[in-house]
Parts: C-alpha cells; structure tokens; sequence
C-alpha cells in the first residue's frame, strides 16, 4: 500500500492492536444495549476517581494507538533503474506529532530545559588556549540571543503557550456545559472538564517547549529523553493489553468448561493450572524469553527490519507473560461455573432441553462477566509493572525498542555517577506511574460496580 | 487425615513429570545438546569429538524424547528425557552442566535465600497486619480513605523503583549499607538489611488493602456487633474479636508459600547481588545450564505441593467443620 511517499508497514503488534480496538468497540455496543450492564457501567463512570482515571488512561492508549501506525519514508535518492527505495526504519504517526523533539540531538547528557552540556569539555579558546567548561548545547535553546535571557524566557514561553490553550479549552467548556444543561446527567463533569483541560494544558505545554528545549533532558547519547518516554507508553499500553487478550480465551474457555462440565474435563484443566502454577512464573518466562532469542538468532531471513525483530520478540512476550498468567482467573471461573450450574434456573434450561453449547453462552457466561472484567483491569497494571521489572533483568523488551524497564535499566549507571542523572529514572518513573495509578484507581471502581459482594457492605468509597 | 495425605502425594507424581516434560520442552525446542556443549566448551573451534565427549559424559548423547532404535519399554526409558527425570525423583540432583554438585551447591545457597526471605516475610506479614488493623479502627473516616489512597499509591510503583530508591539513599547518598552483596556470619545483617526493608515496603501497598478488606467483613459481621451492644470496649473489640478471626483467612492464604521462602526471591536476589537460590536460577538459565535449571524447577515444585497440602491441612486446624476426603 503507497500513500504519497511512504509506505504503510504495519508491524504484528499493530495489527493486534487495532483488532484489540475494534473488539472493545463491539463489547461496548453490547453493553449500550444491555441495560444492566449500562447500569453498571454507569456507575463507574459517576464516580468522580472512575471518570478521571479513565481519561488518563484514554490519552495513553491514544498516544498507543497514534504510535501504532507504521510506516517507512521514502529515500530521497532514486535508483538509476527507478527503483524505489524506502528507509530501513519504521516511522509512526506519533514521530510526525512529535518532530519537533526528533533530530534534535544532542552530543550527550544535558539537564532538563539546560542550555549548556553536563559535562565539561575540553574547548578551544578565540584568543587560543585551551579551557574545560561546559559546552554551549547545539539545539537546546539554540533561539536565545542572550544566555542570560535563559530563566524568563522558560517563564514568558510556558505562560504564553498555557494561556494559548487554556482559551480555546475554557471556550469549549463552556459550550458544552451550556449545551449541557437542558439535558440532565449524572456524570461529575467538573471533574472530567479538569482532567480534560489538565491532559490537554500539559501535553500543549510539553510540545510546544519542545521546539525549545529538551524538556526532560538529554540521555546518554543526546536523545531526548521526552521522546523516549513518550514512545515506551505504546510499549506499556500494549503488553498490558496484548497479554492480557491472550489470558482472557485460555482462562475463560478452560475456566468456564470445568466447572461445568466436570469429570475428566475438570481434571484435566485443573492438571494443567497446577502444572503451570507450580513452575516460578519468572523462571518459566526467562526461559521463554531466552528461547525467543535463539530462535531469532536462527532464523534471520524471516525478519526484513531491525523493527520486525523487536516486535516479534515483544509480540512473543506478551504471549508468554499471557500464558504464565491466566490461571489465578481461570480458577475463579471455574469456581464460579461449579456454583453457577447448581442454581435452578440452568437446571430448569436443562429440563426445558436447551443445548449445552446455548446454556453455557446465555445462562453462564454472562454471570461471569464481573469475574473477568475485575481480573482484566486488575491484570492490566500488573503487566505494566512486570514489563519493567523483566526489561530490568535482561529478558524484557527488546533493548532497541523503547520503555519504561529499559530506560531503568539504563538508569541504573547513570545514578551512579558523579553528578546524578537523576531525569531519565524520573521521566521513566512519573510516566508509568501515573498509567499504572489510573489503572488501579479505575480498577477499583469496576470492582466496586460490579462485585456483588462489595454493593451490600457500604464499603465503597 | 492420612490417607488424604498420602492420596494427594500420589497426585504431585502426575504433576512433577508434567512439570519436567515442559522444562524439558521449553529447553529443547530450539536447543540442541550440540549447542549445549558448544556454549559449555566456550571454544567456537571446537572438534567434533569434543562435543560428543562432553555429551557422553553428561548423558546427552542418546535421543531426547522416544528412542526409535531400542526395544520395547526401551524407547522411552533409554532417552535423556527419561533419565535425567528418573534421578529427580529420588531427589539426586547430580552434576550441573559445568561440572559443579548441585546438591551442594543447594545447600550452600540455601542460607542466603533464607536469611533475605524469612525476615522479609514475617516482618512484611506483621507490618500488613498492624497497618490495616489501625485503618480498620478508623474505619470510614478521613484517615482511613487518605490510607488507601497512599496503598493504591504505593502499589503503583513498580518494585524496581523501591530498589533503585533503597539503593541510591540508603547505599549511595547516606552511606549506610552496601549496595549489594553478601557476607557470611555476623556482618550479614548489614547486607541484608536494605533488601528486607525494600521488600516490606515493596508489599505494603497491595498487602494492608488486601487484610482490611479482610478485617471490614469480619468487623460487619453480627457477633462483632453483639459485642459491641453488651459494652465491649472498641478496642477490645478490635483485639480480641475481629484480630483472631481475620488472621484465619489471612494465615490460611500465606501458608503456600511458607516452603517456597527456601528459593529465595528471583527479583531482590539478583538486584543486590545476594549469592541465594534465586539468583543461582537465573544464572543457569542465562548461561543455559539445563541440568541445574531442571532441578531448581522441579525443586521449586515440589516446595510448591507441599505448601498446597499445608494449606488444605491448615484449613482443617483452624475450622473443625472442614474435612479433608
């Protein structure tokens, strides 16, 4: 597919990723249609927590989606046969909204919005001589005519640009509580207007600075550290959905087939979890993990770009983190299934003659419902934080590809030096908090929506 | 009570072997006993009678899963699979890959693992228990929602950052501990000190909320409120009635993980460089040490069965009505 000059190239990841999203969009028009469920969800959502932490992490899988369209540029200089030839990299519509950030590098280590490198340099003197200072930086704040202009200018340009987009965002709100007014609604939107005009401000804000400066700093070799962070939320955002798309069939399939139909179908499933639980879960995915790398190793042929290799490693790491995780869930279901096919109504389904296959989908599943969507957004987070710990030991993400647990891995020398680089574990730290807060905070709230032990005990705030 | 015991041993057997099969498998897939012994020879000129020496040696050298050649009963005994599961079995470990006694080297490692875990589990218990205890006495008030905002706060920080933090202030900045490493004897509290501190903490979050959970329903139910009706002081209440009966399910869903203590933790072992079990384990697998990561799996699993049955016998000890059949 030839769009202008570039060239779609959809990593696996990416495809997973949208039918990920086209599949949530299908479970959200199911639960429009069902007024339980809406309840239910709506509950969530008047909650003011619930509906700001689900904002925050809308904006990040927003930031996941924008990065997970790929494609390669088209190279400027034509074959003599008119061949064309496209860049070996893979470029993201994020990298297009985030040029201002790109080819703006650095020689090494620089400070957040510092002008002048973190390390003194041997430089040549006009007049002659030599002396150690630090180094002028090339590209960060490279517009100033006076260096000493350095603290009012960060105030004058942050002032400017917040005000900028504070207009337009008040504009907005305004209009629409107008607007909203006649019709009568129950969610707390003077929360949403503030996370909304908070997410929009400090985005605007983080951007516009970065024409400028290099708002998180510099890393090692210059990068802005900004942009790798910002590039890692993809990384975040899809293992946490790409595993735990991969728990869901396992758990729910083996789950909700042993408990009901028993016997030597319920010894097997509970063969297998035992199994697998018995193994340390991190011993089962190093090992994994090591065996992905030979396999790579092996078969170079079939991975045409740098990016193709990280990917398929990182597809294959969401599966395994899947596989080694799915048995806490399919226990509950199982559990629940026993219980759930003793009530009289699956047993008056039964009487009436309704198939196995019709019992289990209309009469069992649905029961389960707030079991597994506990477990997923509980689960969520829980990826999140291991990818970071596995990219810390070494059999993470692949090191070329950014995220959280590399950049603390890298971390790790930088705080050992003299002066401490303390930016990049700092950026790396905030990001993933505040994705992995909201996640838990809106976790939360669907467990209090949706477990029914937790509505009786007035235990929910 | 003996039977089931015995019946729920004969049970692990089915496990262990599906156990082994998968290590086996997950090893093998794409390794061959080949580039074993090219990876454990070091050398990339190695002569092919090297290699087949140093399979011979260590048994490698027959098929790894069915021997098509041999008779009978012989195809799948007189295979690596096979031989290498039997001597587990027994619990004779015997030489890892490089030549060293895994038993003894088992048993060397095993302090250190103990000495970081033990600590770090009971400490990490009682801590959870006194914070969510406290919480529960100021249930729905300020203090109480403020604390478990702080635990969902805590808990979303990934544990790497406890130990970069620990390491940082505690080692670098402050000079109080060392940042990693292990001495035997009496020094060894230094060295351990900033792991059990990282790894309570590290728990803190996920383990008050979970217990006051725990502790609400015990505190909603009627005889709580009896109590309180005939004039029992609050805290008496909380001491007496809701403390005992809330540590059951607590007590009850920590037991599983009692034998495991012994392999120590993977994560806090090799982050500060603790010569434990964990850290054994995950040097074997990066220099692919199949005959060791083969035994610490197995041994982690059968630690694994044995904290399964002290859950069911421990079930049976604190509530009569349940029965074990």
């Amino acid at each position: 597919m030839e769009v202008f000059d570039v060239r779609l190239h959809l990593l696996w990841s990416d495809i997973l990723i949208f039918l990920l999203v086209a599949s949530l969009c299908a479970f959200i028009v199911t639960v429009v249609r069902n007024p339980l469920a809406r309840k239910r969800w709506s509950q969530v959502f008047e909650s003011r927590i619930g509906s700001a932490s689900f904002l925050v992490i809308l904006f990040y899988v927003l930031i996941a989606l924008t990065d997970s369209v790929h494609f390669q540029k088209k190279l400027d200089q034509a074959g003599d046969s008119g061949e064309v030839h496209y860049a070996p990299e893979v470029t993201s519509l994020l990298d297009l909204a985030l040029a201002p950030m790109l080819g703006r590098d650095e020689k090494t280590y620089s400070a957040p919005f510092a002008i002048h490198s973190f390390a003194k340099e041997s430089m040549e003197l006009p007049e002659g001589g030599v002396t150690r200072d630090y180094p002028r930086l090339e590209h960060g704040g490279s517009h100033l005519d006076d260096d000493a202009q350095h603290g009012a200018d960060i105030v004058v340009k942050s002032m400017t640009v917040i005000g900028w987009t504070l207009v337009p965002v008040l504009i907005l709100i305004f209009l629409h509580h107008s607007l909203m007014k006649k019709r009568s609604s129950r969610l707390p939107w003077p929360v949403i207007y503030f996370a909304f005009s908070a997410i929009v401000v400090v985005s605007s804000w983080a951007l516009y600075m970065s024409q400028f400066y290099h708002v998180l700093g510099t890393d090692k070799v210059g990068q802005d550290v900004l942009y790798g962070a910002v590039k890692a939320v993809r990384t975040g955002v899809l293992i946490g959905t790409l595993a735990t798309l991969v728990t869901l069939p396992l758990a729910v399939l083996l789950g909700i087939s042993a408990g009901y139909f028993r016997g030597w179908v319920d010894d097997v499933v509970q063969y297998i979890y035992t199994t697998l639980n018995s193994i340390p879960g991190i011993l089962l995915i190093a090992a994994s993990v090591l065996l992905i790398d030979v396999y790579i190793e092996t078969h170079p042929e079939q991975f045409k770009l740098l990016s193709d290799r990280a990917d398929f490693k990182f597809v294959a790491l969401c599966f395994i983190l899947g596989m080694t995780s799915w048995t806490g869930l399919c226990r509950l279901l199982r559990a629940e299934t026993l219980k759930l096919s003793q009530l009289e109504y699956v047993q008056a389904a039964h009487a009436f003659g309704v198939s196995r296959w019709r019992v289990i989908m209309r009469h069992i599943l649905p029961n389960t419902t707030h079991l597994i969507l506990i477990a997923l957004v509980l689960d969520f987070s829980g990826f999140v934080l291991a990818e970071a710990v596995l990219s810390y030991i070494g059999v993470g993400v692949d090191p070329s590809m950014k995220s959280w647990g590399n950049m603390i891995n890298e971390a790790r020398a930088e705080l050992a030096r003299e002066p401490v680089v303390w930016w990049s574990v700092i950026a790396a730290f905030i990001l993933m908090f505040v994705l992995v807060l909201a996640a838990n905070l809106f976790s939360d709230r669907v467990r209090d929506a949706f477990d029914p032990r937790m509505s009786g005990s007035g235990d929910s705030k | 009570m003996l039977a089931y015991i015995i019946r729920r041993l004969i049970y692990a057997i089915p496990i262990l072997i599906g156990v082994n099969l998968l290590t086996f498998a997950l090893f093998f897939v794409v390794n061959t006993p080949e580039q074993m012994a090219r990876v454990q020879l070091g050398d990339k000129h190695v002569t092919e009678e090297a290699v087949q020496e140093w399979k011979a040696q260590r048994g490698y050298d027959k098929p790894l899963l069915i021997n098509g050649d041999a008779e009978g009963a012989g195809a799948f005994t007189e295979t690596i699979f096979f031989e290498k599961s039997l001597s587990l079995f027994a619990l004779d470990f015997g030489k890892s890959d490089a030549g060293r006694n895994i038993a003894a080297d088992i048993e060397q490692r095993m302090w250190p693992s103990l000495a970081v875990a033990l600590p770090t589990f009971i400490i990490g218990i009682s801590v959870n228990i006194a914070f969510a205890l406290f919480v529960v006495m100021f249930r729905a008030s300020i203090f109480d929602t403020s604390a478990m905002i702080l635990c969902v706060g805590l808990m979303s920080v990934s544990g790497v950052f406890y130990v970069i933090a620990g390491q940082f202030f505690f080692a670098k900045e402050w000079s109080l501990v060392p940042i990693s490493g292990y001495l035997g004897g009496a020094d060894a509290w230094r060295f351990l000190l900033l792991p059990v501190i990282i790894g309570v903490i590290s728990g803190i979050g996920g383990g008050t909320r979970l217990y006051r959970t725990l502790f609400l329903e015990e505190a909603n139910k009627d005889y709580v409120r009896t109590a309180r009706a005939k004039g029992v002081a609050e805290l008496t209440v909380l001491f007496r009635h809701i403390l005992p009966n809330g540590m059951i399910p607590i007590l009850t869903s920590v037991v599983v993980v009692i034998p495991s203590l012994f392999m120590g933790s993977l994560l806090v072992e090799s982050f500060f460089g603790i010569p434990g079990l964990g850290s054994y384990t995950l040097d074997a697998i990066q220099a692919q040490d199949f005959a060791i990561v083969r035994s610490m799996v197995f041994l982690g699993s059968v630690l694994y069965i044995i904290g399964l049955l002290l859950t069911d016998i421990s079930y049976t000890l604190v509530d009569p009505r349940v029965r074990l059949s």
